[in-house]
Parts: structure tokens; C-alpha cells; sequence
């Protein structure tokens, strides 16, 4: 029973997985592409609790919290760039983003 | 617990001196900006006397958290060496640049920490801290000239490919420790020849492999390296190409060997196939780059290549030679974006190669420093480029992977191409363009030389950090 419940919960967090990378891949706006990697981060985090489940072992639960402390970092770090860039090009459109390429 | 703080010794000094460093340009303002330099120098060398004091010690802290071995110790002691050259090439550029030294020198210590964190673990939750540690700071760094839109728009090109590929990275390792229970890579060895081939614990490689790429730069993950490297202040690009992919290209060394070995061979194929695309596609559209900086980032694509040809043939007992490579690698990096940043200047003119045209009438000091690293790079004997491929290629041969070494050094024949053209338009061809007065301050010739010196001393006497490493790959049995 334990078993199948996991497999439910795996499957449940690759979909979510999945979503976030399209969203990552399709989605234009910077802040919208963040939120698709959270969606990511979070699918993990889902994966590692179910796991703790049946692994009866606590680290998952562990990881979870040190997920969510980096992707608060990483939001702290990402919004800021957001701004430096919006103060500069008036835009945070990821198409936008051409000065460099070649 | 007074051992396990015994051996975590480098990275305490390191990061308190980082914190102490935030507080000095909190009171002291802009009138510490030469101090912090300094500072970041003082705390690099004595994290670096704490590895050397610690580099015979073998042990584990923090209920198996942390793990201290030959590999770490000599990987930790190349990053932090890493971390001195780019201050020292840093004091004068970052006046130059009017940069904030109350941000940037910090960043780049905790950035280290960062890499010295996931080098000495086989945790998956301390490698991935670190990872994290190390690339939020650079994401930073990247961004650190805010009123650049370059340098605004590589930091934001860094940050979110970087998240989106940690993102892998953490489902990879959810995946394998579902599949396992445990985060210790060193499990997955046993559970993988305990017959454990699960599709999930596969997916789980899977993706830390896809995770690794991001951060190593290996095609097809290798988008935003160009655009990154160019953007971001040259300081950092040559952090980033000597730090950050030594200390990732380790650590997926060490997960792979320590845990996927039996996998290696089954993909094989895969990897192979990389390898090959990495080289080829870097070194073809390096020819065409008009931009040093951006030239100089697909050489390094092309050169995580190089290194992939001795990764893919899974041989433990050969996998000196990555180590080996990454030493050059990292000092030739370091020494040609040191020239890159005497030669531009604030704003960041100066960085098409048309600007290298006549140096050697002008700068001849300089022009010849340069041409050395480029040598390097090229794999011109006796400098340390040239040692670094012979291994390289020689451990593919040795495991029967000849194609690959054959196409390898096919592709460093095409490499020589655009390395030689800088020094051809150095040498050979008259100014095109005028490019002002150069800072020819000491800091940078400083740097150049010690790179030139190891660069020389590694390529002529390989055999001292051949042995070191081979006593750091055998960890790995």
C-alpha cells in the first residue's frame, strides 16, 4: 500500500516537474520563468517527502528544509536582479535580453 | 565535536573572515576599498595553511557530512589558490571599474567556500549546499557593474539558467534517494551492484548528470556560458572559468566514481557523444568570434570537452589526468583574461581581437605573456597545456578509446587556429585602432608571472603533480 502511495506521489511531482520546465522553456517574463523553477524546486521537494515515507529514513525530510532555505536565497538574489535589470532596460522580458549573443 | 571543528578549520577561517569583511565596509565605508583586498588575501592564505596543515588527514566530521581526503585537500588547496591570483588581479580593477569592494570581496570568498564545501563531502546535502553557496554568490558577481547592461543582463542569464539546472540537480537527487534511501553517493555504489538498475534510480543519474553539465558547460547545456563569460566583469569570467568548473568538474567526479561507475559503462555511448559535440561545436564557433572574452569561453567549453574524453573512459586509476588538466587549465585561464583586463579598459573597450593588432610595437611584455598562455591553451610544449592534453589523450588510448582521442586531437588542431590568430595579429599585423594607455601596474604582471611560472614548472616537471594527483584519485577505490 505504502509502495503504491509513493508511486502516486512520484508520479504527482514528476508532473509538476514537468510543468515547471516547460513553463521555464515557453514562458517569456523573467518573474513568471522564476516562479516555473520554483514549481521545479518544489516537485523535489514533494519527491523527497514521499520517499521519506518509505525509506523510513528522516534526511529527506532535512533536505526539504534546506531546498526551501536555498530558494529563498535564490529569490532574495533573483528579484534583486530583476530590479537592477528593470531599472536599466525598462523590461524583464527574457526576449529582451539580446545585448549579448553571437 | 572539538575534532570535527579541527577539520573544517579552512572554511571557518575563510568564512569568517567573509563576514568580517561585510562589517569592515559597513563602518569604514568606501576608504577600505585597497584594505578588503587585502583582507580577502590575509584569509585566502590562511585557509590555505589549515589545508596544507590538514592535507594528510584522512576523516570524516559531522556524522559523515563532511569528508576530508587527499582529493579534497589538493582540490581545496588549487581553489584557494585560484581565489589569491583573482584578488590580486582584482585590487587594481576594481578601482578601475569602481566597482564595490564591500560586495565583491566577500562574494568571492563565500563563493570559495561554496566550492571547498562540495569538493570535501560524499553527501548529496552538503555538495548540494555548496553548489548552491558557490553560485548564488557568483550570479552576484556577475552582476556586480550595475550600471552595465551587459554585466545586468549575463548575471540574469547566469541566475536563471543556473536555478533552472540546480533545479535538476535537486529532482536527481530526490529521485536517488527515494530509490535508495540514503544520500551518501557512497550507498548508491552498493546499491547499484546489489542489482538495484531501477528506472528511477537511472533517472536520478540522469538528471545530476544534466545538472553538472549546466555547470560545467558541456553542449548541449552550454548556452549561457558564451553570453555569461562576456557579460560578466573579466575578474569574474576568469573566477568563474578557473574556479567554478574545477570545483563542479570535481565533484561530478567524484559522485560518478564513487557511485556510478557501473553506469559509466552502460552509457558510455552518451557521454561519448558529448565529449565529441562539446569539442567540435566549441572550437568550431570559436573560430568565428570576434570578442576575446567570447572566444575565450568557448575555448573553455571546448576544454571541459578535453576533459570529458578522460571522464567518459571510466577508468578510476587514470583519472589523474582530469586532475592534472584542471591544474593547467585553470593557470592558463587565470593568465589570459589577466592580459584581457590590462588590455581593456573601464567600460569595457578593448575586447574584439581587432584591438590586439600590432601589441607586441606598443606592449611587448605583454604581448608576449599573452602569446605564452595562448600556447598553453593551444597545447604547445613545455608548458603545461601540452602535458595536460598528452594525459589526457593518453588515458583515452590507454582505454581503448582511441576515436575518441584521434577526434580530441583533431579538434585541438582546429583549436590552434584562433589562439594562434590573436598572436598573429599581435605580432604581425599593424594597428588598426588606437587603444589608449594600458594600467600596467604591477598587481596584474604579478599574476600573469606566478601563472607563467606554474605553467612552466607543471609542464616541465609533471611528475610532482602527477604523483600528488594519483595519490588524490585513490579515493576513488
Amino acid at each position: 500500500m505504502v509502495e503504491h502511495s509513493y508511486n502516486l506521489y512520484l508520479l504527482l511531482s514528476a508532473i509538476l516537474f514537468t510543468i515547471g520546465a516547460i513553463g521555464v522553456i515557453t514562458r517569456r517574463n523573467g518573474i513568471i520563468v522564476f516562479m516555473c523553477i520554483e514549481l521545479m524546486l518544489n516537485a523535489a521537494n514533494l519527491a523527497f517527502i514521499s520517499a521519506t515515507g518509505i525509506q523510513k529514513a528522516l534526511e529527506g525530510m532535512i533536505f526539504v528544509f534546506f531546498v526551501m532555505t536555498v530558494a529563498a536565497a535564490e529569490a532574495a538574489v533573483g528579484l534583486a536582479i530583476f530590479v537592477m535589470i528593470f531599472r536599466l532596460k525598462g523590461t524583464i522580458s527574457v526576449d529582451e535580453m539580446n545585448l549579448l549573443k553571437g | 565535536m572539538m575534532d570535527d571543528l579541527s577539520l573544517v578549520m579552512p572554511e571557518v577561517v575563510l568564512c569568517g573572515f567573509g563576514l568580517l569583511l561585510l562589517l569592515i565596509e559597513a563602518f569604514l565605508g568606501e576608504k577600505s576599498k585597497s584594505l578588503l583586498g587585502i583582507l580577502t588575501l590575509i584569509a585566502a592564505s590562511s585557509a590555505l595553511f589549515f589545508v596544507l596543515r590538514l592535507s594528510r588527514l584522512n576523516g570524516e566530521a559531522f556524522f559523515g557530512l563532511y569528508s576530508l581526503d587527499p582529493l579534497a585537500s589538493l582540490i581545496k588547496g588549487l581553489i584557494l589558490v585560484i581565489l589569491v591570483l583573482i584578488t590580486v588581479a582584482s585590487i587594481r580593477y576594481v578601482e578601475r571599474e569602481n566597482a564595490i569592494a564591500g560586495e565583491y570581496y566577500p562574494l568571492l570568498i563565500f563563493s570559495t567556500l561554496g566550492m571547498m564545501i562540495m569538493v570535501s563531502t560524499t553527501n548529496l546535502l552538503t555538495i548540494f549546499i555548496g553548489v548552491e553557496l558557490m553560485s548564488i554568490s557568483v550570479y552576484v558577481l556577475c552582476g556586480m557593474f550595475r550600471e552595465n547592461v551587459r554585466s545586468a543582463e549575463a548575471s540574469l542569464k547566469y541566475f536563471l539558467l543556473g536555478a533552472f539546472a540546480s533545479a535538476f540537480l535537486v529532482y536527481g537527487i530526490s529521485l536517488l534517494y527515494g530509490s535508495t534511501g540514503s544520500l551518501d553517493i557512497r550507498a548508491y555504489s552498493e546499491a547499484i551492484s546489489a542489482g538495484n538498475y531501477s528506472s528511477v534510480l537511472m533517472l536520478g543519474v540522469a538528471l545530476i548528470t544534466v545538472g553538472f553539465a549546466f555547470k560545467i558547460a558541456l553542449v548541449p547545456f552550454h548556452m549561457w556560458t558564451p553570453d555569461v563569460y562576456e557579460g560578466a566583469p573579466t575578474s569574474v569570467t576568469a573566477f568563474m572559468a578557473a574556479g567554478v568548473k574545477t570545483a563542479a568538474f570535481v565533484t561530478f567526479l567524484r559522485i560518478f566514481y564513487t557511485a556510478f561507475l557501473p553506469v559509466i559503462k552502460d552509457w558510455g555511448g552518451v557521454l561519448w557523444l558529448i565529449a565529441v559535440i562539446t569539442m567540435s561545436y566549441a572550437n568550431l564557433t570559436a573560430l568565428v568570434q570576434e570578442n576575446i572574452k567570447r572566444m575565450l569561453a568557448y575555448s573553455s567549453i571546448a576544454h571541459a570537452g578535453y576533459i570529458l574524453v578522460a571522464f567518459v573512459t571510466g577508468e578510476r586509476s587514470l583519472s589523474s589526468s582530469i586532475i592534472y588538466y584542471l591544474f593547467a587549465y585553470a593557470f592558463m585561464n587565470i593568465g589570459a583574461f589577466t592580459c584581457v583586463m590590462l588590455m581593456e579598459r573601464k567600460g569595457e573597450e578593448n575586447l574584439d581581437i581587432d584591438s590586439y593588432a600590432g601589441l607586441s610595437g606598443k606592449h611587448p611584455l605583454l604581448s608576449l605573456c599573452l602569446s605564452i598562455f595562448l600556447l598553453s591553451l593551444t597545447g604547445v610544449p613545455p608548458l603545461a597545456g601540452f602535458m595536460a592534453k598528452f594525459y589526457v589523450f593518453s588515458t583515452a588510448i590507454k582505454a581503448g578509446y582511441v576515436w575518441l582521442a584521434i577526434i580530441g586531437v583533431l579538434n585541438s588542431v582546429v583549436a590552434a587556429y584562433y589562439y594562434l590568430r590573436v598572436i598573429m595579429y599581435m605580432y604581425f599585423k599593424e594597428p588598426v585602432k588606437e587603444i589608449g594607455e594600458i594600467d600596467l601596474s604591477s598587481p596584474y604582471f604579478l599574476v600573469v608571472f606566478i601563472c607563467i611560472f606554474f605553467l612552466l614548472y607543471l609542464g616541465i616537471f609533471p611528475r610532482d603533480l602527477t604523483l600528488l594527483a594519483e595519490g588524490a584519485v585513490s579515493v576513488f577505490f
